[in-house]
């Protein structure tokens, strides 16, 4: 039986440019579920993530991902990353990105055939990275995370700027991907986004205020958003 | 459910693959980028061509500057390209991405020194078929080994421009390394002034200058025959030899630049 936990964190802390981006936050991350990093900008969701991909000098804490230390060079496979700004090529075409990722990963076409659906980007195969919307650059982005199916996926604001269609469509995807096993760590900094996760994590400044069911969190306060839970714990906390 | 990702190269230093499918991303950029493209192929010859007309009437000036600049502009060219594209690869989050998956510094490096060194043979190779069959550029050493100092030249030049880009945050400051870097080594390179005529400080500096042994081939090639290995003297090899030490020592120095993990 596989370990139902797949990454886990523990007392991490993270200096970025001289603030306490991540400030002593410990939480783990099981597999079959969509876990929301959710909080206001600036409060260390992107430091967090990019310490879980190994892309983050951290000042101390373990973090583990798959039984291996983050960063591990066994994990470059089945790690997928999206960052939180999209990180493709402007000067190249969605399929020549995706097909180029999918080479240094080792896949061949039929993969990057199924990604570009995945995000529903099939129209605009041939366009120019540069020459999509700000939306469609990051389903590109997230296409890329996709390749070879990992089985760990950390998503950084993956749902930013789109329409709530697509928005929809993408959560869906996001709980079939959890339905087979993987799971997901994604980020976001609108509250009502969180009623999609499986699990919540609501941090602020660096700190975790919470962890738990996006039911149980309103049960235990009371509140009857998450906005409005997130606000009065931040009322309890200071 | 199916994890279909590969391992194929775990924990190996350099992929074959890897590196490849970045020189073809490279080639890629580039057929997208066609005044790029196109002032990569062509400048070279149209500058060239400019110093030949300068010198029209002034006798053996051609002869003796146009070497020297077959190994200049490659090296300059392909320094201001590697600088800026690394910087964006840093910048855009696209490092970092490829960093994160199996790609090794090594396959990031030699992917980039591959492509840009194809693109520095096509180039020199048009500069200097116009020069020997258009221009008239007198050689006396064989043709070909002028193309293969200027790809020297050209990897050397991807080299120190990967290697300032670490050092930048911005285009305009990469930018800024140009005269920094290249134009001191323009002025002490020997096509001023010959070198054993400067300071002797200024000498001493120059020796230590890569683009200084470019130069020095360059001319030889162009200036002796020999019956030697290549038709060329042995010192166009020792000094094509330093400049492949330079551009190896540039890469080690970029590939320690190139961190998995960033603040």
């Amino acid at each position: 039986m596989m370990n139902s936990v797949a990454v886990e964190v523990d007392d991490l802390h993270v200096l970025r440019f001289g603030v306490r981006a991540v400030d002593g936050v410990t939480f783990s991350v099981p597999r079959g579920q969509v876990t929301g990093l959710l909080g206001p900008s600036g409060c260390g969701k992107t430091s967090l993530m990019r310490s879980v991909v190994g892309a983050q000098i951290v000042r101390s804490g373990t973090i583990t991902v798959a039984g291996l230390p983050a960063g591990d060079p066994a994990l470059r496979h089945r790690v997928g990353y999206v960052t939180q700004a999209p990180s493709v090529y402007d000067d190249l075409t969605v399929e020549e990105n995706l097909r180029f990722f999918a080479r240094v990963l080792g896949l061949d076409g039929a993969e990057v055939d199924r990604c570009v659906a995945a995000v529903d980007l099939g129209d605009h195969r041939g366009r120019l990275a540069s020459r999509l919307s700000g939306g469609q650059r990051s389903r590109v982005s997230l296409a890329v995370a996709l390749l070879g199916n990992p089985d760990i996926l950390v998503l950084d604001e993956p749902t930013v700027g789109l329409d709530p269609v697509l928005r929809r469509d993408l959560w869906d995807l996001f709980h079939r991907l959890a339905g087979d096993g993987a799971a997901l760590l994604v980020s976001s900094h609108v509250m009502d986004e969180a009623e999609r996760c499986d699990r919540l994590l609501l941090m602020r400044e660096g700190r975790l205020l919470a962890d738990d069911t996006p039911d149980g969190l309103l049960e235990r306060t009371g509140a009857r958003s998450i906005e409005q839970a997130f606000l009065s714990l931040v009322e309890v906390t200071s | 459910m199916s994890h279909v990702r590969p391992h194929t190269s775990g924990g190996r230093a350099m992929s074959l693959r890897i590196t490849g499918a970045i020189a073809g991303r490279v080639f890629a950029q580039l057929r997208h980028d066609h005044r790029t493209a196109a002032m990569l192929l062509v400048v070279p010859s149209v500058i060239l061509t400019l110093l030949w007309w300068m010198f029209e009437d002034q006798g053996p000036g051609f002869d003796s500057l146009g070497p020297p600049l077959l190994a200049l502009i490659p090296f300059i060219v392909m320094f201001l390209v590697t600088s800026v594209t690394t910087l964006r690869e840093r910048s855009s989050g696209t490092l970092e991405r490829l960093l994160v998956m199996p790609t090794g510094k090594l396959d990031f490096l030699g992917g980039y020194a591959l492509a840009f060194g194809v693109v520095a043979a096509v180039q020199s190779a048009i500069a200097v078929l116009l020069c020997v069959w258009v221009l008239g550029l007198e050689v006396a050493g064989p043709v070909w080994m002028l193309t293969v100092v200027a790809v020297a030249d050209a990897v050397l030049g991807s080299a120190l421009g990967l290697l300032v880009s670490a050092f930048a945050r911005t285009e305009f400051q990469a930018v800024q390394f140009m005269p920094l870097i290249v134009i001191p080594q323009i002025l002490l390179c020997g096509l001023f002034i010959e070198r054993e005529l400067m300071p002797p400080v200024l000498e001493a500096i120059s020796d230590l200058l890569p683009l200084s042994y470019a130069v020095d081939a360059m001319s030889t090639v162009s200036t002796t025959t020999s019956d030697a290995f290549g038709g060329v003297d042995t010192s166009v090899w020792s000094d094509l030899g330093v400049v492949a030490a330079f551009t190896v020592a540039a890469l080690a120095l970029g590939a320690a630049t190139l961190r998995r993990r960033t603040a």
